[in-house]
């Protein structure tokens, strides 16, 4: 590549912000033509959003843009389609009730007499799916009846019917299983070689060993450094990755745990085909973190134990009785005294409208009211005590929450629920997305609560805080516990390799 | 003092205060056209009518703050008048049951649509239209063929028409009684907390273990029996039930409603606004009468206000 | 064979429509005193047809995830303006039809525009130029009444040689006309895209606002169809809310019956226009059957909320309690 010819595609000093929280900073990339270009990150490091804005999905606060040395600006997916760009996003752009052809042709249908033309519809669905190596998939099948694994094909069938110059693929092999992957890569390779710039986004670094070109990492909102594949060790990229920078804010853990209780066992849960044969205990006292990849079937562990998920088969102890917990007005009853924080605080886990104070109570209101009329005085009291505990920055409890910054309102969804006092807390990858100061504090409480006698299971997608907090790490693969590791064991290594599942990984691609 | 007003004003939602500054000027308008619009005889018989409106609005604000909504008002409320009146057949002493047995039958029709939306997740918009036409069929039923009992008992007329206390009129005795005890449980009880909840994210009030499902079947309980009672009130007003009696009500409920600032969409609402909107429709509706404004005009008249102040003051915020 | 195993599934709610008319209406004729003849099924045919077109625009919102309470007084406003423009000579009178036509694209619009650019949500919305629509209605005609173009109106509503009904033929021609283009064009496609998902529709570039709008529109276009049938098949106007309310009630129990999805994106006019005449004829199957006329609301109420009911079959294959959230 001659550095000196304009690239394909260039942007510089772009910055977004959501709110308070800044999610791209100064950001530059450039993109050549034949070439795979990896975008690594953690979390929340802004690969997100870079290809929002690249896509036209969001726009840029600031910065540049420019293709084939042009300025451009996308106002719209539609207007970054028209120039070339397409991306497969991680969260399906798939319409559900139409079929795979309509979707594939969905932006532009081929047409006679200004109707769509549904025999030129298809030919050009069983081309782009053949192109996309993926030839079992009937054109005519509703999208909301395929697994995830094939709409994840005419994800990607699709954005090659559109031609594109620039194909973006956010974590587009998340879902695949392992012979889909090589198919995938064979494809991708192909592509390459047709002269399309492929930006791939993926957490699997074997992937990106055996695709990219170049790599670009981006940490905090800001790329740190860009190379050329296989220049860097993997130690040195998961370095450049998470930083140094708080690796000092973990509490010390404390040694020798009795664990001869048990707060919460596990037997032999499954659900579905997503949690296959899970067991394991926690003791009061202990942080059990979840690690693996993201989407191993964490998430709906917990869900399962909070009472939310339908049909489960095994079985669960509270305190070493079996407990059926239904819902999770069950679950969080003065039985099981179980908390979740939830995933997504906006979602699932604030009304952002309503203020601090209700917010906080909504768990407790049982313990603030009697015979369903609130206590005022009480409620104040208890939400006041909460408010300077967790020290959240307010201007007073009565405003809307949706107005305090990101990380206080992740601390008044905790605060929310230790209103209730719980015995065991459930958290879904809490820090996600908020500030480092709070982190800390974060997982400060979290091991006070241990202290206290609180038994906590801790899922994360950030490997720092699984090795910095937690006593023993569950690594969860495929719906099902693979390893157990504790003490020493806990750290990247260990929780990388098992989280790819590396043994087992060969022999699946067989299969 | 003067800090306390302003304090006050702060704390009251722009839209409630648009709501009362439009019933100020419909007053100043309606006194230019005649001084007895501003007479306590006058405003005493508008609030004697708003209380029949008043109380299927507060059902209806309960429903639309979890953001459902109900559209079977009309023929529940009619099932109200009727069932009542029916019951005001009865031999003596049951006749003394009228006003509840009509009252009950609401809240019979309330709770079915409650377990349609709540427990079978019907969007409550079909399932309280087809409930209204179930309530409707069996009135129909009810009086097709033969004409049964339906005049309204002497306790009805009394409590719809009569003026007991200071002159007050005692049906808007009840709509303050039902509107404090409406106020206490929005902002006091759990079950409010949890109403408010609901209405801006199910998803998070079920997950921080609220009965999400109870909170529902209750409110559209609530809902159709404050319709019927309002029901029991008009066959006491007119002397007796009739085939319906209820249609002229669904608008306006929905629309002092919204008008009063409860969001649509629902979880963000003060029952004081309820109260200004249901005010401002019946001022409206009287201004209109008054004014020799047909009925073509003043349907008109209804439909263009109501969709111009939501579109000042009630738009959706932009998706994506 | 697969392609077929596709298409019937795709096809499915509509299939059991017609299936479910057809297995009623052939009991209605067998148990009809006339029997099977021409005259029986074009007074059939006129009945079914007004609500089937008001079922067809309520198809197009519900479609696009949306809700039109406002069919009914559409259908009533073409009716009412119909009866007082559509009328005269052959010239006046095609003028007469292009304007109620107009009027019924022109509330359509109004409808589309408020709840499109105005964001305001589609019930209220139609809920309030509903009353809009009804007071235009009063206006036009404060007491029933209105006259038509008689031979016109004879012509539409009678029998082609071979005794098939004028008003089928209507129908089919608006079929073609209308809902097979809708369906193949890219804002038909656009439409269902939106009210199947709209993140995806809007991530895919699909022209959301034109897609939505010119649903609406072709509501308003078609409920105005229905009230113009009216008009001829009664041979005046009236501006009653009760008719206004029934129509917009039962449209939604047809499309409901028809297989079309509430939540939007899926099902078809055609299934749709089936649920309606399945609808109208269990109220003519209460009259074969000597049942009371009065039992027929009840009936219908009834039906309308089994059918929604049916759809809650759904739940208990949800396996995520959080799914019950959507």
């Amino acid at each position: 590549m001659d550095a000196v010819t304009a690239p394909l595609f260039r942007m510089e000093g772009v910055s977004k912000r959501y709110g308070g929280v800044r999610a791209l900073e100064e950001a530059s990339l450039r993109v050549e033509a034949g070439r795979i270009h990896a975008v690594l990150g953690e979390n929340g490091a802004g690969k997100s959003t870079l290809i929002k804005i690249m896509a036209g999905v969001v726009q840029a606060d600031q910065g540049l843009m420019e293709l084939d040395g042009r300025k451009v600006a996308f106002p719209t997916p539609k207007a970054a389609n028209g120039a070339g760009i397409v991306c497969i996003f991680q969260e399906l752009s798939l319409i559900p009730d139409l079929s795979v052809a309509d979707n594939i042709a969905i932006s532009d249908p081929p047409t006679r007499f200004g109707l769509i033309d549904g025999r030129a519809q298809r030919r050009l669905a069983e081309e782009a799916l053949a192109r996309a190596g993926a030839e079992d998939i009937h054109p005519m099948a509703p999208v909301k009846d395929l697994p995830l694994s094939r709409r994840q094909m005419v994800e990607i069938a699709k954005a090659l019917a559109r031609r594109p110059r620039i194909l973006i693929l956010d974590e587009a092999t998340s879902a695949l299983t392992a012979g889909d992957v090589a198919k995938v890569f064979a494809v991708l390779k192909r592509l390459r070689t047709e002269g399309l710039a492929l930006l791939y986004i993926s957490h699997r670094m074997h992937e990106i060993d055996e695709l990219a070109d170049e790599c670009t990492v981006f940490r905090n909102g800001r790329n740190v450094a860009t190379y050329k594949a296989g220049t860097k060790t993997g130690k040195e990229v998961v370095e450049m990755m998470i930083g140094r920078e708080y690796s000092h804010v973990f509490p010390p853990k404390p040694a020798g745990r009795d664990r001869t209780t048990s707060a919460i066992e596990v037997r032999n849960l499954s659900w579905t085909n997503r949690l296959t044969d899970i067991s394991f205990r926690a003791s009061p006292g202990e942080i059990v973190g979840l690690g693996g990849l993201d989407g191993q079937g964490q998430r709906d562990l917990l869900l399962a134990l909070f009472g939310v998920l339908k049909g489960l088969s095994g079985e669960i102890l509270i305190d070493g009785r079996p407990a059926q917990i239904r819902s999770p007005r069950a679950a969080k009853g003065s039985r099981n005294g179980m908390a979740l924080i939830p995933e997504d605080r906006k979602t699932e886990g604030l009304m952002l409208p309503m203020s601090v104070r209700d917010n906080l109570s909504l768990a407790a209101l049982g313990t603030v009211s009697r015979f369903g009329v609130i206590d005022q005085v009480k409620e104040a009291k208890a939400v006041e005590e909460m408010v300077s505990l967790l020290a959240i920055r307010t201007a007073g409890t009565g405003i809307s929450v949706g107005s305090l910054s990101g990380g206080n309102q992740q601390k008044v969804v905790i605060a929310k629920w230790l209103m209730i006092t719980p015995r065991i807390i459930l958290l879904n990858d809490p820090t996600r997305g908020i500030d480092v100061g709070t982190k800390q504090e974060i997982y400060q409480l979290l091991r006070r609560l241990a202290d206290n006698g609180a038994t906590i299971l801790f899922y994360s997608t950030d490997y720092d805080e699984l090795i910095g907090c937690c006593d023993r790490v569950l690594v969860m693969y495929d719906g099902a516990i693979i390893r157990t590791l504790e003490g020493a064991d806990i750290n990247e290594h260990m929780l990388i390799s098992s989280a790819l599942n590396i043994q087992t990984e060969g022999e699946a691609r067989h299969a | 003092m003067g800090a306390a007003i302003i304090g006050f004003f702060n704390r009251m939602d722009r839209a409630v205060l648009a709501a009362f500054a439009c019933i100020i000027a419909l007053l100043l308008v309606g006194s230019l056209y005649s001084s007895s619009f501003l007479s306590p005889e006058y405003l005493l018989q508008q609030l004697q009518v708003a209380s029949f409106l008043g109380l299927i609005a507060t059902g209806m604000m309960l429903v639309v703050l979890l953001g459902q909504i109900d559209l079977s008002v009309p023929w529940v409320l009619t099932v109200g008048g009727m069932m009542s009146t029916a019951a005001a057949g009865w031999d003596a002493p049951w006749n003394l049951l009228a006003i509840p047995f009509g009252i009950f039958c609401g809240m019979a029709l309330g709770f079915a649509n409650g377990i349609g939306v709540a427990y079978l997740r019907v969007p409550s918009m079909i399932f309280t239209l087809g409930m209204n036409a179930v309530a409707q069929g069996l009135m129909v039923l009810r009086t097709g063929g033969f004409a049964p009992q339906d005049h309204a008992t002497e306790a009805m007329r009394v409590l719809a028409t009569g003026r007991l206390v200071l002159n007050i009129p005692n049906a808007l005795f009840v709509w303050g009684i039902v509107g404090a005890v409406t106020i206490f449980v929005l902002t006091r009880t759990t079950f409010g907390r949890a109403v408010y909840a609901i209405g801006n994210r199910e998803r998070a009030a079920y997950l921080s273990g609220l009965a999400t499902q109870r909170t529902v079947l209750l409110a559209f309980t609530a809902s159709g029996g404050l319709a019927a009672s309002a029901g029991v009130l008009l066959a006491g007003y007119s002397t007796k039930a009739y085939q319906a009696m209820g249609d002229p009500y669904l608008l306006p409920a929905v629309a002092a409603v919204v008008l009063g600032g409860t969001n649509i969409l629902g979880g963000r609402g003060s029952y004081l606004g309820t109260i200004a909107g249901v005010i401002l429709i019946t001022l409206l509706q009287s201004i209109l009468s008054v004014m020799q404004i047909n009925e073509a005009g003043r349907q008109l008249i209804y439909g263009a206000v109501i969709i111009l102040m939501l579109l000042i003051y009630g738009r959706q915020r932009k998706q994506i | 064979m697969r392609d077929f195993r596709y298409w019937f599934a795709e096809n499915r709610g509509t299939l059991l429509a017609i299936l479910v008319f057809v297995v009623m209406f052939a009991i209605y004729t067998g148990n009809h005193s006339a029997g099977f003849s021409a005259n029986v099924i074009t007074t059939a045919s006129n009945k079914g047809v007004l609500l089937a077109l008001v079922a067809m625009a309520q198809t197009m919102v519900v479609l696009t995830a949306g809700i039109d309470l406002s069919v009914g007084m559409i259908f009533v406003l073409a009716n009412c303006l119909a009866s007082t423009i559509a009328v005269g000579t052959a010239f006046e009178t095609t003028l007469g039809i292009i304007g109620v036509l107009a009027t019924g694209i022109a509330c359509g619009a109004l409808n589309g525009v408020i709840v499109i650019y105005g964001r305001l949500q589609p019930i209220v919305t139609t809920l309030a130029t509903g009353a809009v629509f009804f007071g235009i209605s009063l206006w036009l005609r404060s007491v029933p009444g209105g006259d038509t173009n008689a031979d016109l109106a004879d012509a539409l509503t009678g029998q082609l040689p071979g005794g098939i009904p004028t008003s089928l033929v209507v129908l089919l021609g608006i079929v073609l006309l209308v809902w097979v283009p809708f369906r193949r064009s890219m804002l038909g496609r656009a439409a269902y895209a939106v009210g199947s998902s709209e993140p995806a529709a809007y991530m895919s570039g699909v022209p959301i606002e034109r897609a939505r709008l010119l649903a609406y529109v072709l509501s308003g276009f078609l409920a105005s169809c229905g009230g113009l049938m009216l008009t001829f098949i009664t041979y005046s106007g009236e501006a009653s809310a009760a008719i206004g309310g029934t129509y917009t009630l039962n449209s939604i129990a047809a499309v409901v019956l028809g297989g079309v999805s509430l939540f939007g994106g899926s099902g078809s006019a055609i299934g749709a226009i089936f649920g309606a005449f399945a609808l109208r004829t269990i109220g003519d199957l209460l009259f074969v059957f000597d049942m009371e006329p009065f039992w027929q609301p009840l009936f219908q109420g009834v039906i309308l909320l089994a059918a929604v009911t049916l759809g809650s079959l759904r739940l208990l294959r949800i396996k995520n309690r959080l799914d019950l959230f959507g």
